[in-house]
């Protein structure tokens, strides 16, 4: 359980709320454990930052909340517009930034960019010099995508990769793996799943995983 | 008597391919833990991405993602390999703060060593953290 | 913004191995391939890491390569492909010897 305390300081700290905590092994409770190195670095850094007035209390608090609010939803309530509507999905594929707007989402000024999924190509993103990935529209990455093992391992052997995540692609369909380099940043348009026809947007979004808009899945399947 | 063997041909390719450019270098398995078992990003985490958001808006065009990615490479291996995501992110947002006089270096120790104090449960000492990473 | 490369042409990333922040992974220095999207222009990520202003932008090009040819040992089907952005100057037609 990871929580975060007001000490005794002088001005505001942007106290976070509204987390529903679940006991995790690999985290000290810190209530109860010590700071490390870089705790307090992070809090002293935050701390001096508000005081020399380069950022305030007030807009930490609210990034924080931006950050949160930022999931995986955007992207698949995105996904399901394409698959319904051709020329929204054409809209996407130019440009997933101006795209989302007409969903009401915001989806930052970093350039995103998407890439189809058809019968012939397969696509998959990594970022093996960091961790580029779009944030702003679908949340933070999973740890894994982070690792030393998918950012090595994918441009080296994707199919290997991908059956690690169950996700088997025949030697007749294309595994085009997309390297996320410079400042774009890419997310998979997965194709839309076989038996879904006739079906509404919000039920087509249930389907659309984050994974597979990173590319290591598919979508779910209608059951 | 052993003859000083540093340099030369065998240094050659220190630093040839950097670290943090690891594509296609070998590792072991991605091995993804099931959703439910996913790292929760802890408040600290989520706070130093915040703090780099907003040092390299519009309004304030401290630190490009750039130059955090370049703080980051600057860490060297055992860093690298050995510290956490937003520990590297938390460290290179540092180096960068300094290097541009944000903050000084000592103000940054006076502040952290008062936040270490206050805390209820105090802070790991660095010899302590050193001596547990020893085998 | 002057691209020097179009749609189709085939480039060869620089075998070049500088110090310091750059963003042409070393799987792809010396390799062979053909940009498929002019990109860009955008700021020089080599110049910006150090607080400069990056300019003049750079074209950037979305380049495919075969991805059996960029390991000995591929094992996945003759058909896979990876793709990399990568900035104009790191880039040669493929016709010129480094």
């Amino acid at each position: 359980m990871a929580h975060d305390h007001e000490h005794d300081h002088a001005h505001d700290h942007g106290h976070d709320h509204g987390h529903a905590h679940q006991p995790h092994p690999f985290q000290p409770d810190l209530e109860a454990a010590p700071l490390t190195h870089y705790q307090v670095m992070t809090q002293a850094v935050g701390d001096l930052l508000i005081e020399k007035g380069v950022i305030t209390a007030d807009e930490l608090r609210a990034m924080l909340e931006a950050i949160d609010a930022k999931s995986p939803a955007a992207g698949a309530r995105m996904v399901a517009r394409a698959w319904v509507d051709d020329g929204f999905k054409a809209r996407m594929l130019a440009d997933v930034n101006g795209a989302a707007q007409e969903l009401g989402i915001d989806a930052g000024s970093i350039p995103i960019r998407a890439v189809e999924n058809t019968a012939a190509v397969h696509n998959v993103i990594v970022c093996t010099l960091c961790s580029c990935y779009p944030r702003l529209l679908i949340g933070l990455p999973p740890d894994w995508y982070k690792s030393r093992a998918y950012r090595s391992r994918t441009v080296r052997e994707p199919r290997a990769v991908l059956a690690e995540f169950g996700t088997v692609i025949a030697d007749d369909v294309e595994v085009r793996v997309h390297d996320s380099t410079a400042d774009l940043r890419y997310m998979v348009l997965p194709a839309r799943p076989a038996g879904t026809e006739g079906w509404d947007e919000e039920d087509l979004a249930g389907l659309v995983t984050r994974d597979c808009m990173v590319g290591v899945t598919l979508p779910k399947s209608p059951q | 008597m052993s003859k000083e063997t540093k340099g030369g041909p065998g240094s050659s390719h220190l630093l040839l391919r950097r670290h943090h450019d690891m594509g296609g270098l070998p590792a072991g398995p991605v091995d993804p833990p099931k959703p439910e078992d996913e790292h929760d990003y802890a408040p600290w985490e989520k706070r130093v991405d915040a703090i780099l958001r907003l040092l390299a808006d519009s309004k304030r065009r401290l630190i490009t993602t750039d130059e955090l990615r370049r703080g980051i490479e600057e860490l060297g291996p055992g860093a690298y390999d050995e510290m956490s995501y937003y520990e590297r992110w938390i460290a290179s947002i540092t180096n960068n703060l300094v290097e541009k006089g944000v903050i000084t270096v000592d103000e940054l120790g006076r502040r952290m060593a008062q936040v270490a104090a206050a805390w209820p449960a105090g802070a790991e000492a660095p010899a302590k953290q050193i001596a547990e990473r020893k085998p | 913004m002057s691209a020097r490369f179009a749609v189709g042409a085939t480039v060869r990333v620089r075998a070049a191995f500088p110090p310091g922040h750059l963003r042409t992974p070393f799987f792809v220095r010396g390799k062979t391939g053909r940009v498929t999207q002019v990109l860009g222009p955008y700021r020089n990520p080599e110049e910006l890491a150090y607080g400069r202003s990056g300019e003049p932008a750079l074209p950037l090009y979305r380049v495919v390569f075969e991805t059996a040819g960029l390991w000995d040992d591929y094992r996945g089907a003759a058909r896979d492909t990876t793709v990399v952005d990568i900035y104009e100057n790191w880039l040669e037609p493929a016709e010129e010897t480094v």
